[in-house]
């Protein structure tokens, strides 16, 4: 019926976690790592989403599973940027590497 | 392997989805890395599209492609947008993080490189929202009704921490 293998899926998934993990951890503008992030997210979404043609028993949950996880990610992202303005008022800096009041 | 059309359209889907991730790492203006990231959740979209998943497709577009990267842009310009993000890190930290995903990369791909599932025999793609929309409103209708309480509070909260303190902060 489809000539794909699902490791095919999941190896791209794996990949582009992988880049968003990378991002994640070693940029130092804060919006690209909320949006590394993002990225990560989706590389899960596209798990869910296979799993949900390709496991055992084929359903629509996951994908009802994928439309939640983009929704949590959307109000996540939504929330970030509303503590990264608030920060950039006080501090007047983006960089991640000076956001460490509460290390001291 | 025969080269069936489906086969092609994920190769480049997957390619122009990697391409765009790469782009983000490499490139030094911070919009542009933005930008770049669009066509990684296009990209997505069309796999989507390919796991019979069309509604998810859609809202991947609308949400991602659209509301996410539009609010990405708005938190750049707020602040710094002509920041190049210069000063990389040094070299032996990139080393070892390096190091650290490639190792994870690498235990992950073990798991999944020999996972042989069959593709079952499956009606996802016939009336693809119709059956969303029935699971939604009689199996997972309390899940759906706690997200719209999530987006609210997280709409009051966002609103609230970034106005601007009136009383001087305290």
């Amino acid at each position: 019926m489809s000539s794909i293998p699902a490791s095919a899926f999941l190896a791209l998934a794996l990949i582009l976690f992988c880049i968003g993990l990378y991002g994640a951890l070693s940029k130092r503008n804060t919006v690209i790592v909320l949006i590394s992030i993002e990225l990560m997210l989706n590389a899960v979404n596209i798990n869910l989403v296979t799993f949900s043609k390709y496991g055992i028993k084929p359903s629509i949950t996951g994908q009802i599973f994928a439309l939640f996880a983009i929704t949590v990610a959307a109000a996540e992202a939504a929330v970030g940027l509303a503590i990264l303005i608030a920060l950039y008022r006080n501090r007047k800096t983006v960089n991640i590497d000076e956001m460490d009041t509460m290390k001291h | 392997m025969t080269f069936s059309g489906e086969f092609i359209a994920f190769m480049l889907l997957a390619l122009a989805a990697v391409i765009g991730g790469v782009l983000l790492l490499n490139l030094t203006n911070v919009v542009h890395m933005i930008i770049a990231l669009v066509f990684t959740f296009v990209s997505i979209a069309g796999i989507y599209v390919l796991l019979s998943a069309e509604f998810v497709a859609g809202a991947q577009i609308l949400i991602y492609s659209g509301a996410i990267t539009i609010i990405m842009l708005f938190g750049i310009m707020l602040t710094n947008h002509n920041d190049t993000s210069e000063g990389k890190p040094s070299l032996w930290r990139r080393l070892f993080l390096l190091l650290g995903v490639l190792g994870f990369a690498f235990a992950v791909y073990i798991g999944i490189y020999n996972l042989d599932l069959a593709p079952q025999t499956n009606h996802l793609h016939e009336n693809n929202t119709m059956q969303i929309g029935k699971a939604l409103y009689s199996k997972h209708i309390i899940p759906f009704e706690l997200t719209s309480v999530l987006l609210l509070v997280a709409l009051v909260g966002s609103i609230i921490l970034a106005k601007k303190d009136e009383k001087g902060g305290e």
